[in-house]
């Protein structure tokens, strides 16, 4: 085996050990990794979140030493090269022997030196070791000055407001971010901060760190007059490559530092490469971890024989920072000979977008956005291709209904720039048979980086004429509607006789839960009632809400918010006893968390006892009716709203539909309960009851519209029973009734038609079926808890019904049982190690918003 | 039913442990079966009768919940959707055909009188 070491063990230096391993088949490398920190590599580019609450844990990288192929020496510097003898040394007095050696130091801040530059109270901000200290800090000190006011000063002023500082930041060139925006964009950014609470000081010139009494760090100095207090200071003015032991070692540097490397990532010693940061390759040193994986990819490659090169990488920059949409592209500051700009300043709109074209203003140059960069996605891939239109109408879409087209796009404009797919490989993709987002992503790896470009995969499957919108599947040409149809029409009750005659293959996640919801709307019956069983969720197969970590949540029904308080205590024994961690929900009852599958039963089964039923938080059902307690306390209370949401909690419980269902009763219009935000909401009149329909909170808040005024108590019911089971019949998969109201031809008129008129006819029909439902009712978890054979389902493992889980484990929180370990919903490493450390390397989006 | 077993590469290592009684694993709803070195298998029949056993920690969330996916197909291949984040993998060889460059293990099961058996290693080593 040869031996490769690497120095430093930072994210390019992890990533080239991750590549040289999935490329070693033969296991002919042994690879030393020297790192100077003490902990493995993690995500500095996520570094900013440690203030959001991220652990250390969250931001690891994939656990190198699950190989063993590798031997990583964590808090151990290389202190020389002899590259005559070929051997490093470390500052532990090891001299390690090697046959390739890769150079991946990064970079150290640039700290200026100004009087008072090293005060205690003076940081760089850079690992999460100058993080703990920045925290340390700021315990003892109520404002804190940002040095530079470039992209990681802005991440390092947001981290000092999470903090809870005053924060300041202090920029030398005329305007922040100099390096990605003009003048122009600049301004409108400084406002933009300045909204947030920071005080920007732009043009201004730091002077000297001025101590106080005690000898830390107390206001800084800039120009002549201005001094700012300080008790916090951070330094982002740039970063310096770490050349050190390249410089020593004799090896060629760049021009600004680095050690030169070819397209090769060779160094001028052959056997010597180097990667990231501390590289510079033809000339250029590149500050942004993409460009430094494509230098890893290279050098991975040459070590397995290969003949990669580095072609040069997209320095495009969008960000949001503290909630402002920046977006800088392409030759943003228009240094192309002949280079036109078209501006525009939208001061009220508080936007500023500037494209950059060439001198006939046929071709896209580059771009700034500040404040809305929604055009960003469809403007980037354009760069060095023709314009579709004038220029003005991308950057302003609204002014024409413009806006770039992605059918304006030529082939090869890169879609995707994470993966470098092409909008060409994306029609070929498509044109060989991915019909979905999630096909694309398997066959062409676009949208599987940052995500951002997704939104054109989506537009080009449309341009293509792909149907995405009425087919539920790849099983099934129907909608969700139709379906519903069919099972009427036919009478047919299971998923295999429907898949059978009118689908294709055996289903997936989205069409059978789809289907066991249809099955169950209108067939009744236990929900895990032989097959249907299989067509489940794992909500609904174990009648609880799945958690990040394997465990369940356990929400009894407390319809309409009322509890006794016998029964709050019941719940908080039951808590107590099974070790549950307990909270109150935004519906009105209480949510136990923790519970591993084989105690949900004896839980469940305490509950029944005690008068509980399953509250369905698992299902696409009734979840609450929320009440405020009306004439039962209340001085303003016109009717009896904690009555009747019992009464509706209690009728349409246990109803499964396209998505959950919300409702609330208040008892006067100063509507406490927020009926308006529900999908049915109901609210007091002196003469009855007026009935709302259609209000959403969650993603796309909405507020219910009123279908009709002063109803008797009888005749709301019959409305509601109407509107409800119309929502069912005709509702898309996952379509809360808000959306269905907006799609719904004639809008509220039409259902209004429907629902009170009786325009179609089949009020009666309507009715009927609710009837149905409420007479068939009954609890779920009383179903299971009566059936052995269902019980037997509720185990970790078959072959160790007493076992629990090992995985999981808690840790103590606020008094309270939660998770331990990391949040680690995230894309795994290559080769997630067998049962080692959480890895990470991006984010993958959720595939779908539900449950 | 006689033995079905998938057609993988026989592993050098490992021996057949009984995961379940056979009427236990409903067709096209999983199992998840302990092996004796802590590992986890999640087992599946699909509803051709085809058994099959993959790793059943979720890659993606660590949370060891692959048993409790659906199972479907995916243009004729037999796959199950990870419950946590979605996710869709390959029965047959573990793949994730959503994220290419990820794999679970696969463990060989057979079927005889009455009783369920998987295999305590898994077929090959992770790539
Ligand atoms: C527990 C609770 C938060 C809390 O601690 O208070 C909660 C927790 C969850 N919500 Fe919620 N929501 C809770 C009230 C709400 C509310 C407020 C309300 O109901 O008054 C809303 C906004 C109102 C609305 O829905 O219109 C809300 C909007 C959502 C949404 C977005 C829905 C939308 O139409 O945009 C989702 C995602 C989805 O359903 O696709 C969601 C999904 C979820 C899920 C199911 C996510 C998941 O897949 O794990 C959470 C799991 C609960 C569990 O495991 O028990 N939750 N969620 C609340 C339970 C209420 C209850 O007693 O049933
Ligand atoms: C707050 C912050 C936000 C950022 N945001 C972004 C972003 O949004 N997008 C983006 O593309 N980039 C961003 N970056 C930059 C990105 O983090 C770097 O480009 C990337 O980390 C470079 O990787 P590297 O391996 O070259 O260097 P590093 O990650 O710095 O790793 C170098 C490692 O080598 C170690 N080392 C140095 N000398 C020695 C020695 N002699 N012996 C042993 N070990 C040694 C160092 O201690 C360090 O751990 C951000 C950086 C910071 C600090
Ligand atoms: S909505 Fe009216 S009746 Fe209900 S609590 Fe508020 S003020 Fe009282
Ligand atoms: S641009 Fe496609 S995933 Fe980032």
């Amino acid at each position: 085996m040869r031996q490769l070491v690497v120095i430093g063990n930072g994210m390019v230096g992890h990533r080239l050990v991750e590549a040289v391993l999935d490329r070693d088949s033969g296991m002919a490398w042994h690879i030393v990794v020297l790192g100077e920190e003490p902990r493995p590599a993690y995500d500095r580019v996520a570094l900013s979140s440690y203030f959001d609450g991220a652990a250390e844990t969250d931001l690891r990288m994939g656990d190198l030493r699950a190989d063993d192929r590798v031997e990583l020496r964590l808090g151990e510097r290389a202190t020389g090269i002899d590259r005559g003898a070929r051997t490093v040394t470390t500052s532990a007095g090891t001299t390690l022997h090697y046959d390739a050696l890769v150079l991946a130091t990064g970079s150290a801040p640039f700290v200026p030196p100004v009087p008072g530059h090293d005060l205690p109270g003076c940081h760089v901000y850079r690992t999460i070791d100058d993080l703990e200290a920045i925290t340390a800090t700021a315990r003892g000190t109520g404002t804190g000055v940002v040095i530079g006011g470039g992209l990681l000063g802005l991440e390092a002023a947001n981290a000092l407001r999470l903090l809870g500082l005053r924060a300041h930041v202090v920029e030398m060139a005329p305007w922040l971010m100099p390096r990605q925006v003009d003048e122009g964009g600049g301004a409108l950014l400084g406002q933009l901060i300045e909204d947030t609470g920071v005080t920007v000081h732009a043009g201004a010139e730091l002077r000297a760190v001025e101590p106080g009494d005690n000898g830390q760090a107390a206001h800084v100095r800039l120009g002549e007059d201005t001094r700012i207090d300080a008790g916090l200071v951070v330094f982002s003015v740039g970063i310096r490559p770490r050349d050190e032991l390249a410089r020593a070692a004799g090896l060629e540097l760049g021009p600004r530092g680095g050690a030169a490397v070819d397209a090769a990532c060779r160094t001028s010693d052959p056997a010597i490469y180097s990667v990231g940061e501390c590289a510079s390759i033809e000339g250029t040193v590149y500050g942004l971890v993409a460009p430094g994986n494509a230098m890893a990819e290279v050098v991975a490659d040459r070590l397995a024989g290969g003949e990669a090169t580095f072609t040069g990488a997209d320095t495009s920059t969008k960000l949001k920072l503290l909630g402002i949409d920046v977006a800088s592209f392409g030759d943003a500051h228009a240094e192309t000979p002949g280079a036109l700009e078209v501006v525009l300043n939208d001061a009220p709109g508080r936007r500023y977008a500037k494209l950059v074209v060439s001198d006939d203003a046929a071709t896209l140059l580059g771009g700034i956005l500040v404040g809305d960069a929604s055009a960003y996605a469809g403007l980037r891939p354009l760069v060095g291709h023709e314009l579709p239109g004038d220029p003005l109408d991308l950057v302003a879409p609204g002014r024409t209904g413009g806006g770039v087209g992605v059918g304006a796009l030529p082939d090869e404009a890169q879609v995707c720039s994470c993966h470098a797919v092409t909008k060409g490989a994306i029609r070929s993709a498509i044109a060989n048979g991915a019909a979905d987002v999630p096909a694309l992503k398997g066959c062409t790896k676009a949208g599987t980086g940052c995500g951002s470009c997704i939104p054109m995969l989506k537009n080009l499957l449309a341009d293509a004429g792909v149907e995405q919108a009425s087919a539920l599947c790849e099983h099934f040409a129907h909608s969700r509607a139709e379906l519903v149809e069919i099972v009427l029409a036919t009478g047919i009750a299971t998923f295999s006789e429907l898949i059978a005659k009118h689908g294709t293959g055996r289903g997936c996640d989205v069409c059978k839960p789809a289907v066991a919801s249809i099955l169950a709307s209108f067939g009744g019956g236990h929900i895990l009632e032989g097959e249907q069983a299989a067509l489940q969720d794992t909500n609904d197969h174990f009648l609880a809400n799945l958690q990040r970590n394997g465990t369940y949540s356990v929400v009894p029904r407390i319809p309409g918010g009322e509890i006794t308080p016998d029964k709050l205590i019941v719940i908080g024994e039951v808590a107590r006893d099974f070790g549950l961690y307990t909270k109150i929900t935004g519906g009105q009852r209480i949510d136990l968390f923790g519970a591993r599958v084989e105690q949900l039963p004896a839980i469940w089964g305490r509950l029944v006892e005690a008068g509980f039923e399953s509250g369905h938080a698992y299902g696409k059902a009734l979840r609450t009716v929320k009440s405020c307690v009306g004439t039962t306390w209340c001085r303003y209370g016109v009717q009896d709203s904690v009555g009747m949401a019992i009464e509706l909690e209690l009728r349409y419980r246990g109803l499964r539909s396209p998505h959950k269902i919300k409702a609330a009763v208040s008892g006067c219009a100063r509507e406490c309960a927020e009926a308006r935000g529900k999908d049915f909401g109901v609210i007091a009149t002196e003469n009855g009851w007026n009935l709302y329909v259609g209000g959403n909170g969650g993603f796309t808040p909405r507020h219910a519209e009123l279908l009709a005024s002063d109803l008797d108590s009888e005749t709301l019911i019959r409305y509601i029973d109407r509107f409800l089971m119309f929502y069912i019949r005709t509702a898309d998969r996952l379509q809360r009734t808000a959306a269905w109201i907006e799609a719904m031809e004639g809008g509220l008129d039409h259902l209004y038609s429907v629902v009170v008129e009786d325009g179609l006819g089949i009020a009666a029909e309507l009715e009927a079926a609710m009837a149905r439902h409420v007479a068939c009712y009954s609890d779920e978890w009383r179903g299971v808890l009566q059936d052995p054979e269902k019980l037997a389902r509720f185990v970790s493992f078959a072959n160790a019904p007493e076992a629990p889980d090992p995985t999981i484990t808690f840790e103590t929180e606020r008094e309270q049982p939660v998770p331990a370990g990391p949040v680690a919903l995230g894309m795994p490493s290559r080769r997630p190690p067998a049962g080692g450390d959480t890895a990470h390397t991006g984010s993958a989006q959720p595939q779908t918003m539900e449950v | 039913m006689t033995a079905t077993a998938t057609a993988l590469p026989v592993s050098a290592e490992g021996r057949w442990i009984t995961a379940c009684l056979s009427e236990r694993l409903m067709p096209e709803r999983g199992v998840a079966v302990l092996l004796p070195n802590g590992d986890q298998a999640a087992l599946f029949r699909t509803h051709d009768g085809t058994l099959y056993a993959i790793d059943n920690i979720d890659p993606f969330s660590r949370a060891a919940v692959l048993a409790r996916g659906i199972v479907g197909d995916r243009s004729g291949e037999p796959t199950v959707a990870s419950p946590m984040l979605k996710q869709i993998f390959s029965l047959r060889t573990g793949a994730c055909l959503d994220v290419p460059e990820v794999r679970q293990r696969t463990y060989r099961v057979r079927e005889h009188g009455g009783r369920i058996d998987v295999r305590t290693h898994p077929d090959e080593a992770p790539q």
